[in-house]
């Protein structure tokens, strides 16, 4: 028993796992129609959305790091590069418009880094700083009007399905494209992670910056590296969201970061860093979209969603911290 | 006080926003309306950056982001239960007199006691303090809406307990002379009593602290329950003063507070802080805000004003500004 509880505690995406079993077996026998394909669809086309920004804060995280200014970095270069793409290049291809949302996501990542790195100060403080300095310059600069008409490659991209079917009251269900960048994204930040000498800087950097540095890993490659990925991986997730939902709202995403870094801790890594996966990022973000789901589907008061969801943060965070070696 | 060079950058900050506001408004900024309202807007922020510092000079990455849902929620329960209590009750003197008590005390109670609960996660389960006040944030907040059904509860005008939004004594409004009160009080604790030594020392070294004897894990509580005690009061400010109560009023303010903290020159990482810097800060955006009002900035500008102002007191209080190596990073 002693064994299996620390095997099952060096690998928390185990518990992550076992809560999302446990939740789709109470829901299903609720509420049969949690098992529709359009449930699963509407899951997975949540899920790739938050996905992406997951894989970036869990980078951060694990260089115990925090970012809140992801989904205004995401909001900014979506609006922004839709907003260039209309006034100049109409009929731009998606790659070019998603190059152009990535570069700016990763400057802004990179300032977030370099004020962390620079002037050694949280970077909660920081990434709270540059939240309200993006949405600010984005709303005072840019523009305050929602763009419905966007740009006709985006609009293609987010409407292309990788499969489709009917279900047998004629309802037509389309899984989407765009899906594949969650799966693409998700691949090269686990081998990101696993597989390279960065990796293994981000892991020693989250764990203890001073011995990392000791170590002779360079603490300022580190800080600059994970916040810019980040902010590229934003930029990527903005323009994801933008496309699946055919509109770039200036006030979108902002508001919903702690959902997704719940999730990531949810998933098993740690606020205090050093630790996280992939896989358990991604768990934990399909965990809380079900939880967001199934409590609409059984009847739960939206009123009641708040509650709920903090309350799973302070439970969850209290049993990953108490696991051993923390 | 003036040798302190972060202080004297504070003054001379606070003498030219006083001057170029003075010039952009054509003087109407001199007008004693006009500090009268501003004293009047600034206590509610000022209460909440102070709770924050305390959080975070304790150290071990504190911070307290749970100030105002805590604040609502306290003024939400103490408007329900006393509307509850006083539904049929005429509307004497007494009556007033009792519900304003009654008001005050409940909503102090349920703020302590959420800052309690804040504590009881930090200092004893060992929860990060920016994990376990994001989830209590959501906590409170989630159980304010359930309480209220959404909307906003509404007070309407009792006599006693409206002035103290409302009020003022001497053309100086009563907000600013509670905020008054509580920084002299807090001054006083944090220099001249020995739990603020532990907690300055527990903030700058906790080993050390802990080696010396202190009780980290008392200091800890004692700094977050009193964090949740301030907010409790900043919300009865702000309740009274618009005469309502509401699940989610002023989350825009989390931002404000903290950069009020961080410009004031408190150490987010811990150990420093003082309360003259983080009020000459208060006043210095409250001035501030209102210069960008009268040219008639949006809400959007000042958002990006105060994101910028917040990176650039990070950079300008940084010690380490004109070394080339900085100090290991703490994030």
């Amino acid at each position: 028993m002693k064994a299996l509880w620390g095997r099952v505690s060096a690998r928390p995406e185990f518990i992550t796992l076992g809560l999302i079993v446990l939740l789709v077996l109470g829901v299903s026998l609720l509420e049969p129609r949690f098992f529709s394909p359009q449930n699963l669809v509407a899951t997975i086309r949540t899920t790739t959305r938050l996905g992406i920004f997951a894989l970036g804060v869990l980078l951060v995280l694990a260089a115990g790091g925090i970012d809140v200014s992801f989904t205004a970095i995401g909001v900014f270069a979506l609006y922004t590069t839709t907003t260039l793409t209309l006034m100049f290049f109409p009929t731009a291809p998606f790659a070019l418009m998603l190059i152009v949302s990535m570069t700016l996501g990763a400057l802004m990542g990179l300032l977030n880094g370099f004020m962390v790195w620079r002037f050694a100060v949280p970077s909660l403080i920081v990434t709270i700083g540059t939240q309200y300095l993006f949405t600010g310059f984005l709303k005072t600069f840019v523009g305050t009007k929602h763009i419905m008409d966007i740009p006709a490659a985006m609009d293609s991209s987010g409407t292309a399905s990788l499969l489709q079917f009917s279900t047998a009251d004629g309802v037509r269900v389309t899984l989407p494209l765009l899906f594949l960048v969650l799966v693409v994204t998700a691949v090269l930040t686990h081998l990101l992670l696993t597989r390279t000498l960065m990796g293994r800087a981000v892991f020693a950097v989250g764990g203890s910056s001073a011995i990392a540095g000791r170590l002779g890993f360079s603490v300022r490659t580190v800080q600059l590296f994970v916040f810019g990925t980040a902010g590229l991986i934003a930029g990527l997730g903005g323009m994801v969201h933008g496309s699946l939902n055919r509109l770039a709202n200036p006030s979108d995403l902002v508001g919903t970061e702690l959902d997704v870094i719940a999730a990531v801790v949810l998933g098993g890594a740690r606020v205090s860093g050093g630790s996280g996966t992939v896989i358990g990022a991604l768990l934990g973000v399909v965990l809380v979209v079900l939880i967001n789901n199934s409590l609409i589907l059984i009847g739960v008061p939206s009123t009641w969603q708040k509650v709920v969801i903090g309350g799973v943060i302070l439970v969850a965070s209290g049993v990953f911290s108490k696991r051993s070696g923390a | 006080m003036l040798s302190d060079g972060h202080i004297r950058f504070l003054i001379i900050a606070n003498g030219l926003i006083l001057l170029v506001a003075a010039l952009l408004s054509k003087g109407a900024f001199l007008d004693p309306y006009n500090f009268q309202s501003m004293a009047t807007q600034l206590p509610e922020i000022g209460l909440l950056a102070i709770a924050i510092m305390l959080t975070m000079v304790s150290g071990n990455g504190g911070i307290d982001l749970s100030v105002i849902s805590s604040a609502n929620l306290s003024v939400i329960v103490a408007a329900l239960v006393c509307k509850a209590l006083f539904a049929g009750a005429d509307s004497s003197a007494q009556a007033g007199w009792s519900f304003s008590v009654l008001f005050v005390v409940i909503a102090l109670t349920v703020g302590t006691l959420c800052g309690l609960l804040n504590g009881l996660l930090v200092a004893r389960a060992g929860y990060a303090p920016i994990l376990a006040t994001l989830g209590t944030q959501l906590l409170f907040l989630g159980v304010a809406t359930v309480l209220t059904g959404g909307p906003a509860v509404i007070l309407g005008d009792i006599a006693p307990l409206s002035s103290i939004g409302n009020g003022d004594l001497l053309g100086i409004p009563i907000p600013f002379l509670l905020f008054l009160a509580v920084s002299i009080g807090v001054s006083l604790m944090l220099s001249r009593t020995r739990f603020g030594f532990r907690l300055y020392l527990m903030g700058s070294n906790a080993k050390a602290a802990h080696f010396a004897g202190i009780q980290t894990a008392t200091v800890t509580l004692v700094t977050y329950t009193i964090a949740g005690s301030l907010a409790a009061l900043s919300g009865i400010i702000s309740s009274t003063r618009s005469a309502s109560a509401k699940a989610d009023f002023g989350v825009s303010y989390l931002l404000i507070a903290i950069l009020i903290a961080v410009m004031g020159g408190v150490n987010p990482s811990g150990g420093y802080g003082k309360i003259l810097g983080l009020a000459l800060a208060g006043v210095a955006l409250q001035m501030l805000s209102s210069t960008l009002s009268f040219i008639g900035a949006n809400d959007f500008l000042k958002d990006f004003m105060w994101g910028l102002l917040l990176l650039l007191s990070i950079g300008l209080t940084d010690s380490s500004l004109f070394k080339t190596k900085p100090k290991p990073a703490p994030s």
